[in-house]
């Protein structure tokens, strides 16, 4: 369990980051709660030649109210966002779910940012993010820019950050209506076979977003727009695997998942029509 | 004297240097030298080697070496049982590779990191072969074969002759295919050598991450061609070992080979993800199971085919099908006739090893699904079932239709405990309102009776106690604990029988040069071999120091009895010999004879060290000696489980267990209830959760932790564990094992209860480990219809291979299958 070789850097700012980016290039790996990128290293499943260290940039490490918006900077920690009063207040569905990820010594090391960079369809947050309809800040050679969360994740563990830009900032709306994240795993400590969060929107609408149901995570988009078609939870919820293909694995097949998805987006929008969360 | 220590929950004395971070293992030792191996492994099942370059590897910086198997000439082994001679394993692969994980070569280097890296250079030409992955797939004709010589996978096997018809009267016969599935052991350290070349005592020194020292020398001797009074053996601690650290593996044998040719210390520590295809599996049986029943419910005879799977090599675990769950497949119930046919097949995955239970588990779970099945049938209650069959308490040897002697048993009580403690009438009410309800939680309820082998085959072992002039008492015993509590065990023996105090006690294994000979810790036998030679040793040594310390007070022998700090005359507390004095007596004067030194029932002086003996002038005040019981023991219990299962996902909640283990006499409690705890965990986690698999080119797909579904606390209720106690005859303790009882009895309980909460619906059967996505499958199936609604999607019978019937009728099962483990 040993990493390949690889050079390390640590930044000491956004800007020291961004311009050891820009110098190594292709080579460079940002490194933060290391919970994704170190064990792929210690199988040698990755093999960066520069890691640059961005977990000590303490300035990036806060939950802000903004106006009608929440601000959390990339490198909080899942611990510090699960315990933040701010996001328990105004966005409680990320406070919950945020300690629902891997386990304590996880949660104490990992950070958002990372897990939202990494874009695994089977991390938790980035669906939560999916479905605050949030905004992903990232910083670069040309300034800072936001993306959508809709147009962040673009294929497997393939996101909209470029490899000279730094991922710094994740901007979510407060929501004051019910919320639900149902996450289906065989132990607690293990990424979701299956989850799903659902969540009533300032406007009305309900959003639903999709943990480990494809390539990316996603939003449940036939299951959305039935339900602003006026469907029934069960029956919006009987949509929720339309026009997706969920990968198939030691621990379900395709079709269980999707199965899975029907049966959690259901307890999902029934949790937010009762006014849960 | 306080009242006596056996009995009482008596905190482990081993907890604080493992609490405080002060255990010492293989990978925490230090030499000045030390080189560090790695493996290059196979990533294909089954391949032809034709070319391994090392030129590349071998000039990587800090490499020491790099070896093939042309470098080392190291000649095939059997690392513990030889299952078949023919199929023994060239520590680094030869000609061809048999599974992935395989080890094809080996660097040493400087460092961890080094070596590593290099391993990363060697380029292994492969030639692919279709591997034989599933053990059904693998008796099939045509098969890939992994040894062509032999020209067939069957490595082992046996039929019973066809005897009487064994449904002769049966009203019912039920049948099903059972798979009892593979399973990985991880322990929390995996595999660890350190081999130590020459010093002024030994050719070499090996420390190993192993249960069984002894066997270990015994085999790297035979092996590599050593002599074993040369070489020195050393478990440090031992974190886990559940059985598959008992002998020797290819790793190990390369290590030491390394060691002897660099002239320099070499280590290896296997790394989880070698743990996971390196280290043997355990379980691997497909059993055909047929079972008649009279009108009255009773059993009229049993038909077991079993296929087992030996993995590549032809690992010793196949044998356990042969042997253990053979010697167990008439369980605790009166069962008139049993034909009992075994195949054993290798196949291109990783070797089959022993894990806790190791036989027994499989014949217990076998006949428990065989008796819900059959109840379900037959529209019985389970419990009433059971109980319909159970075979008389017994306090004389018992010898079944498989010609398995058992020494007591009394399997009612348990059950009855069981019974009463889970309140089974209450938990069959709230099943039946949750199912009127339609509840989305509906309960599962479980039962399962059996009785195990412990302390079986090399019964004896070696154990010695001497009594110091500072006051203390040192033990030094054969069984090598690693996690068991047999310190805190041994030690309430001495303290037991001398009146020193535990803390005054030192307590010496798992090292051949400091005790010289042993069996190890396997197969729960430690207790009853181990602790009884402990305590017949303390005996001679008080026989000895009541000599002493009649002549010291001019008494009578029959007159001194153990007081308060050493010996004294009964009744008279102030004239009191302390054990410091005696030891000092002895030694300086020698001990008076005692009669022989007590060559007691059971009890063999093994004569060595033992001082004593009319002029033989002063010597420790000691006694070593060999304690033989002569059989194994039986124990037995009943398990009672809860589950809920979520009708909309399959999802499974074990809510309650109850486990009624009898171990015999108990020492101590805490002990006890430790051992069940671990033992439910593990056996749960084989019905709910665990299982290795393998796609169909023979991939491991669950080859780490996050695919690998080993449960943590999290997952698993808390425990309710009782204890009945039904003594052995077998040893002066009355103790029977108690290591693998929870894993034995609670697989079936668990399985049970999920089919149970299914059974509603026609569910009459599901695979383990019963996944959400089985049971869902069960549900779905069910709701479907049709003769595949019983066993979750499949048929609960289909038709045994062809193999079994070109096996060799003997009737009889190998030497071979005879085990400890």
């Amino acid at each position: 369990m040993i990493p390949a070789t690889f050079d390390y850097r640590r930044a000491d700012s956004v800007a020291d980051a961004l311009a050891l980016l820009h110098e190594y290039g292709d080579e460079a790996k940002l490194l933060a709660g290391g919970h994704s990128l170190l064990p792929l290293m210690k199988l040698r499943l990755a093999t960066p030649q520069m890691l640059v260290d961005v977990g000590r940039l303490g300035q990036l490490s806060y939950v802000r109210q903004e106006g009608d918006e929440v601000a959390i900077g990339a490198l909080t920690r899942h611990r510090d966002l699960e315990v933040s009063e701010v996001a328990r207040h105004s966005v409680p569905v990320l406070a919950h779910v945020a300690g629902q990820v891997g386990d304590p010594q996880v949660r104490h090391r990992g950070t958002i940012g990372g897990s939202i960079a990494h874009g695994d369809p089977a991390s938790d947050l980035p669906a939560v993010v999916l479905a605050l309809g949030g905004t992903l800040v990232v910083d670069g050679p040309g300034g800072r820019r936001e993306i959508p969360s809709t147009e962040f994740f673009t294929g497997f563990l393939e996101t909209a950050v470029r490899p000279d830009e730094m991922l710094v900032e994740i901007r979510v709306a407060s929501t004051a209506g019910g919320w639900s994240f149902q996450k289906f795993n065989r132990r607690a400590q293990d990424w979701a076979i299956v989850g799903a969060v659902a969540v009533a929107a300032a406007d009305g609408a309900t959003r639903v977003s999709l943990v480990h149901m494809g390539a990316t995570p996603l939003r449940a988009a036939a299951t959305e727009s039935a339900l602003a078609g006026g469907a029934t939870p069960a029956e919006a919820a009987a949509v929720a695997a339309e026009g997706l293909e969920p990968p198939s694995d030691a621990n379900a097949s395709r079709e269980y998942r999707r199965h899975l998805a029907e049966v959690l987006v259901r307890r999902a929008l029934e949790d937010v029509s009762l006014g849960h969360g | 004297m306080p009242g006596s220590l056996l009995g009482n929950s008596v905190r482990r004395v081993e907890d604080p240097r493992f609490l405080t971070g002060q255990g010492s293992y293989v990978g925490n030792l230090h030499f000045d030298g030390l080189a560090v191996a790695a493996f290059v492994r196979s990533p294909f099942a089954h391949a032809r080697i034709d070319g391994i370059d090392v030129g590349e590897a071998r000039k990587a910086p800090g490499v020491v070496a790099v070896y093939t198997a042309e470098d080392l000439e190291l000649a095939p082994f059997h690392g513990f049982m030889v299952l078949n001679p023919a199929c023994g394993r060239p520590p680094l692969a030869t000609g061809k590779v048999r599974f992935v994980g395989d080890v094809v070569a080996m660097v040493v280097a400087e460092t961890e990191a080094a070596a590593v890296d290099a391993a990363e250079l060697v380029v292994v030409d492969y030639d692919p072969l279709e591997p034989a992955v599933d053990t059904e797939a693998a008796v099939a004709d045509g098969a890939p074969l992994q040894f062509e010589e032999l020209g067939t996978n069957v490595v082992m096997g046996m039929a019973d002759p066809p005897g009487p018809d064994l449904f002769a009267g049966a009203t019912t016969v039920v049948r099903a295919k059972l798979e009892n599935q593979r399973v990985a052991v991880v322990p929390m350290e995996g595999d660890a050598v350190l081999a130590v070349p020459g010093d002024d005592r030994y050719d070499l020194t090996v420390y190993v991450s192993t249960q069984m020292p002894h066997g270990v020398a015994r085999t790297v001797a035979d092996t590599l061609g050593l002599d074993v009074g040369r070489l020195r053996v050393v478990a440090p601690d031992v974190g886990g070992g559940f059985g598959a650290k008992a002998g020797v593996g290819a790793e190990h044998l390369a290590v030491i080979a390394a060691a002897r040719r660099l002239g320099r210390p070499v280590r290896w520590v296997q790394t989880r993800s070698e743990n996971m295809v390196g280290m043997p599996h355990g379980r691997g049986q497909v059993q055909w199971v047929e079972m008649g029943f009279d009108a009255d419910g009773r059993i009229t005879g049993m038909h077991c085919r079993v296929l087992a799977d030996a993995g590549a090599y032809a690992g010793f675990g196949g044998i356990l099908a042969v042997g253990p769950t053979r010697m167990m497949a008439q369980g605790v119930y009166a069962i008139p006739a049993i034909r009992y046919d075994v195949a054993v097949a290798v196949t291109n995955t990783t070797p089959m090893g022993a894990f806790r239970g190791a036989g027994r588990p499989e014949a217990a779970e076998m006949l428990e699904r065989m008796m819900d099945i059959a109840a379900d049938e037959m529209g019985t209650d389970p419990v009433e079932l059971r109980r319909r069959n159970l075979l008389p308490a017994f306090t004389e040897p018992y010898t079944t239709v498989m010609g398995t002697t058992y020494d007591t048993g009394d399997y009612a009580r348990p059950l009855d405990e069981a019974i009463r403690l889970a309140g089974i009438e209450e938990l069959r009410a709230e099943q039946a309102s949750r199912r009127t309800r339609g509840d989305r939680w509906q309960l599962g309820i479980g039962v399962s009776v059996y009785v195990e082998i412990t302390g079986g085959a090399g019964t004896g072992e070696f154990g010695a106690v001497e009594v110091h002039r500072d006051g203390s008492a040192t033990i030094r015993v054969g069984t090598s604990a690693h996690g068991q509590g047999h310190a805190t065990a041994f030690s309430m023996i001495v303290a037991d029988t001398l009146g020193i105090p535990m803390e005054r006690i030192r307590f010496v294994q798992s090292d051949t040069a400091a005790v010289p000979r042993g069996g190890g810790t396997g197969g729960s036998r430690s207790l009853q071999t181990g602790g009884s030679a402990v305590l017949r040793a303390a005996e001679q040594v008080l026989e000895k120091a009541r000599a002493l310390t009649a002549a010291e007070l001019e008494a009578s022998p029959e007159d001194i009895v153990v007081q308060d700090g050493g010996l004294g005359v009964a009744g008279v507390p102030s004239r009191v010999v302390s054990w410091g004095e005696l030891a000092a007596i002895a030694e300086d004067r020698g001990v008076p004879n005692v009669g022989g030194g007590g060559k007691d029932a059971g009890g063999k002086n093994a004569g060595g060290k033992d001082a004593g003996g009319e002029g033989a002038g002063g010597g420790p005040l000691a006694a070593e000696l060999d304690f033989d019981q002569g059989g194994a023991t039986y124990p037995f219990g009943a398990h009672v489980s809860v589950v809920e299962v979520d009708m909309e996902t399959g999802q499974v909640r074990p809510v309650r267990h109850i486990a009624v283990d009898d171990c015999g006499r108990i020492l101590n409690p805490l002990l006890v209830t430790g051992q069940q705890h671990g033992g439910i965990a593990q056996g749960m986690a084989q019905a709910l959760w665990e299982e290795m698999c393998y796609d169909a080119d023979g991939n491991p797909i669950t080859a780490s932790l996050a695919e690998y579904a080993m449960p943590s606390a999290a997952e698993v209720p808390f425990y309710e564990t009782a204890n009945t106690e039904t003594p052995t005859f077998r040893n002066p303790l009355g103790a029977k094992g108690i290591g693998e009882s929870g894993t034995i009895g609670s697989t079936p309980a668990v399985h049970n209860a999920v089919v149970d909460a299914l059974s509603h619906l026609g569910v009459r059967h599901v695979a383990m480990p019963c996944t959400p996505e089985r049971v869902w499958r069960a549900m779905v199936a069910a709701r479907q219809g049709g003769p595949e609604a019983a066993a979750g999607g499949r048929l609960l019978w289909s038709d045994p291979p062809a193999a079994f019937d070109r096996l060799p009728v003997t009737g009889q099962a190998p030497a071979a299958a005879d085990v400890d483990i």
